[in-house]
């Protein structure tokens, strides 16, 4: 799928969801935009699973986010949902870009699992921090829009824009960043790394850069989940929620930058379903839901369009 | 003599190997040498010294004057040695045009070229021409138009062997060490596969050692050989004379002699 498209197919969702989102319920709207917040982290896991790297461990940028953009409400009074996003991008990337030093130098399951022991450890400094509510989190101020502070009514729809406007764009940024040079290494980091070396890249310095890249996505992402749920806590940093990034990864494919939040849509939405139907074996549920998706979708939902198209 | 590659005094051994001992070696600019020597002579061992996977125990290697022993490989290859693989080193899950695009796209970011705000095509160094050109152009000169659009997992192996070459072109490499180009090819195509290096090899204009069993191979394109026997040069001269030497004779061809024998033993 060229730039074009992605700006297309982006555009028409955004279109429809301006034009519907006032006629949907507000849970309708939260969903969205949640799915939204954790199709960033995916599309920076995206760029890893390009590179044959799994992280068990995005939850680390997407809880710091969280609590950069609801620290700068907490402590500085600060609540416009544009400063939030930023502040979640610039320490999940400031973040990023230290622990990529270490992490650059590791592939495999060792990339997987020191990437898993390092959210691990802010859980348990989360966990023992007093002054940012420890095991309970804290509640994040309500959003405000350049000034403007909606309704409680209209704040959803107002998040929903801004969410839907930020996903838009970091697609765009992906897409372009996959057409750069270093984004065409990436395909060939997962084949044969001697390689990429042998023909003067380094290896290290790409997979450095997309680590920060993929910390700035997941910062923004964690930001915007705590400013549309209103309440953030250490779970946003624990393993399981690593898992459910991947978990949406596979389910959306690595097929089109836009697949994470078609994934991460597709996601809630079962899982909301399976919770309402049966609360007791909804993960029952989402795990048939993967195993059908591994079977006869191996190259995961986003490949139902590409099929088609092919054909 | 105008050396473009000089190694003085090379040693490397694995425990108690000893894969390369006082290797001395002067490449003429713009030569073809034919590395010959039995499997474990030390022939791969020198290519992996020049091209900086392995570090020598003792010894020097300069590259147009510079102190290049022990570098990282791709430190290396940014300053014009580059290296093909006797067992082909592709990205297996990419077409042939985007196994040669990830190298240009390499050669572009070297250059500063190309980046995230970069506008436009920009042109790949030393080739004058975008990415997308130079590598239509070098899939013509070593034949792959063909395979041009296939993935690289399901190729031929001779088709393997020109790609894993051509991949190394898009470096400009001034050195171009071929480890084995013609291993694992049929007797019809080796003459086939290394009439087309060679071509490709002088349109670009660069140094080339190559590694080579056959030694009518090696007679009909090298202009000088090393010959290699216990990690030792026994024999730095033109094919004729080389090939003709008896220590040559006994160590290196003489396993072609013997299976000559064997092969009148079995008609007889």
């Amino acid at each position: 799928m060229s730039g074009g498209r992605v700006g297309l197919v982006a555009g028409i969702a955004c279109a429809a969801a301006v034009v519907a989102g006032p006629f949907l319920p507000p849970w309708a709207l939260f969903l969205v935009t949640i799915a939204l917040g954790k199709g960033l982290v995916v599309l920076g896991l995206m760029l890893f699973l390009r590179a044959g790297l799994v992280s068990f461990g995005q939850a680390l940028f997407y809880c710091l986010g969280a609590y950069a953009g609801g620290g700068i409400g907490r402590f500085f009074g600060i609540s416009d949902i544009f400063l939030v996003l930023a502040a979640g991008g610039l320490v999940g990337g400031l973040v990023g870009w230290l622990l990529g030093f270490l992490l650059a130098r590791y592939r495999a399951i060792f990339f997987g699992l020191l990437s898993l022991a390092m959210s691990m450890i802010l859980y348990g400094v989360l966990v023992k921090n007093e002054a940012l509510g420890s095991t309970d989190g804290f509640n994040v101020l309500h959003s405000t829009f350049l000034g403007w502070r909606p309704s409680n009514e209209w704040v959803r729809y107002a998040t929903l824009l801004v969410a839907l406007g930020t996903c838009a764009a970091a697609a765009l940024l992906v897409e372009r960043l996959l057409r750069t040079p270093l984004g065409r290494l990436l395909p060939a980091l997962k084949d044969n790394e001697i390689r990429v070396e042998y023909m003067g890249a380094s290896a290290r310095r790409a997979i450095h850069v997309i680590y920060v890249v993929a910390a700035v996505l997941a910062g923004i992402g964690g930001a915007l989940v705590g400013a549309t749920v209103g309440h953030i806590d250490p779970e946003m940093a624990f393993w399981t929620m690593s898992g459910e990034f991947i978990f949406i990864a596979i389910l959306a494919g690595t097929g089109s930058v836009l697949a994470p939040f078609l994934g991460a849509i597709v996601f809630g939405a079962i899982h909301t379903v399976a919770f309402d139907l049966s609360p007791n074996t909804w993960q029952m549920s989402l795990g048939i839901a993967l195993l059908l998706v591994i079977v006869f979708l191996p190259e995961g939902v986003w490949s139902l369009f590409t099929r088609r198209r092919g054909a | 003599m105008d050396a473009i590659l000089d190694a003085r005094g090379l040693f490397k051994s694995f425990g108690a190997v000893s894969a390369a001992k006082d290797i001395h070696a002067a490449i003429a600019r713009d030569s073809v040498v034919g590395l010959i020597g039995t499997n474990g002579a030390g022939k791969t061992t020198f290519i992996n010294m020049i091209t900086g996977f392995l570090k020598p125990d003792a010894g020097t290697i300069h590259f147009e004057g510079r102190d290049i022993t022990g570098l990282e490989p791709r430190t290396i290859a940014r300053l014009g040695i580059c290296r093909s693989f006797q067992i082909p080193q592709l990205y297996n899950s990419l077409t042939v045009y985007e196994n040669m695009m990830v190298g240009l796209g390499v050669m572009l970011q070297n250059a500063g070229r190309g980046g995230f705000l970069a506008g436009g095509t920009p042109h790949v160094p030393g080739f004058d021409a975008p990415a997308e050109a130079v590598a239509d152009t070098l899939l013509g000169r070593f034949g792959l138009d063909a395979y041009r659009d296939r993935r690289a997992q399901i190729l031929p192996g001779g088709v393997r062997k020109l790609l894993d070459i051509a991949m190394t072109m898009v470096a400009k490499p001034r050195v171009l060490l071929l480890d084995e180009p013609t291993s694992g090819v049929s007797a019809e195509e080796k003459f086939g596969i290394m009439d087309m290096v060679m071509a490709a090899v002088r349109a670009e204009g660069a140094t080339v050692l190559f590694v080579e069993h056959d030694m009518e191979v090696v007679s009909r394109f090298s202009e000088r050989v090393l010959a290699f026997y216990d990690g030792r040069v026994i024999a730095d001269a033109p094919p004729e004379v080389a090939l003709a030497d008896p220590d040559v004779k006994r160590y290196v061809v003489g396993g072609e002699l013997h299976r000559k024998d064997r092969g009148e033993a079995g008609r007889a």
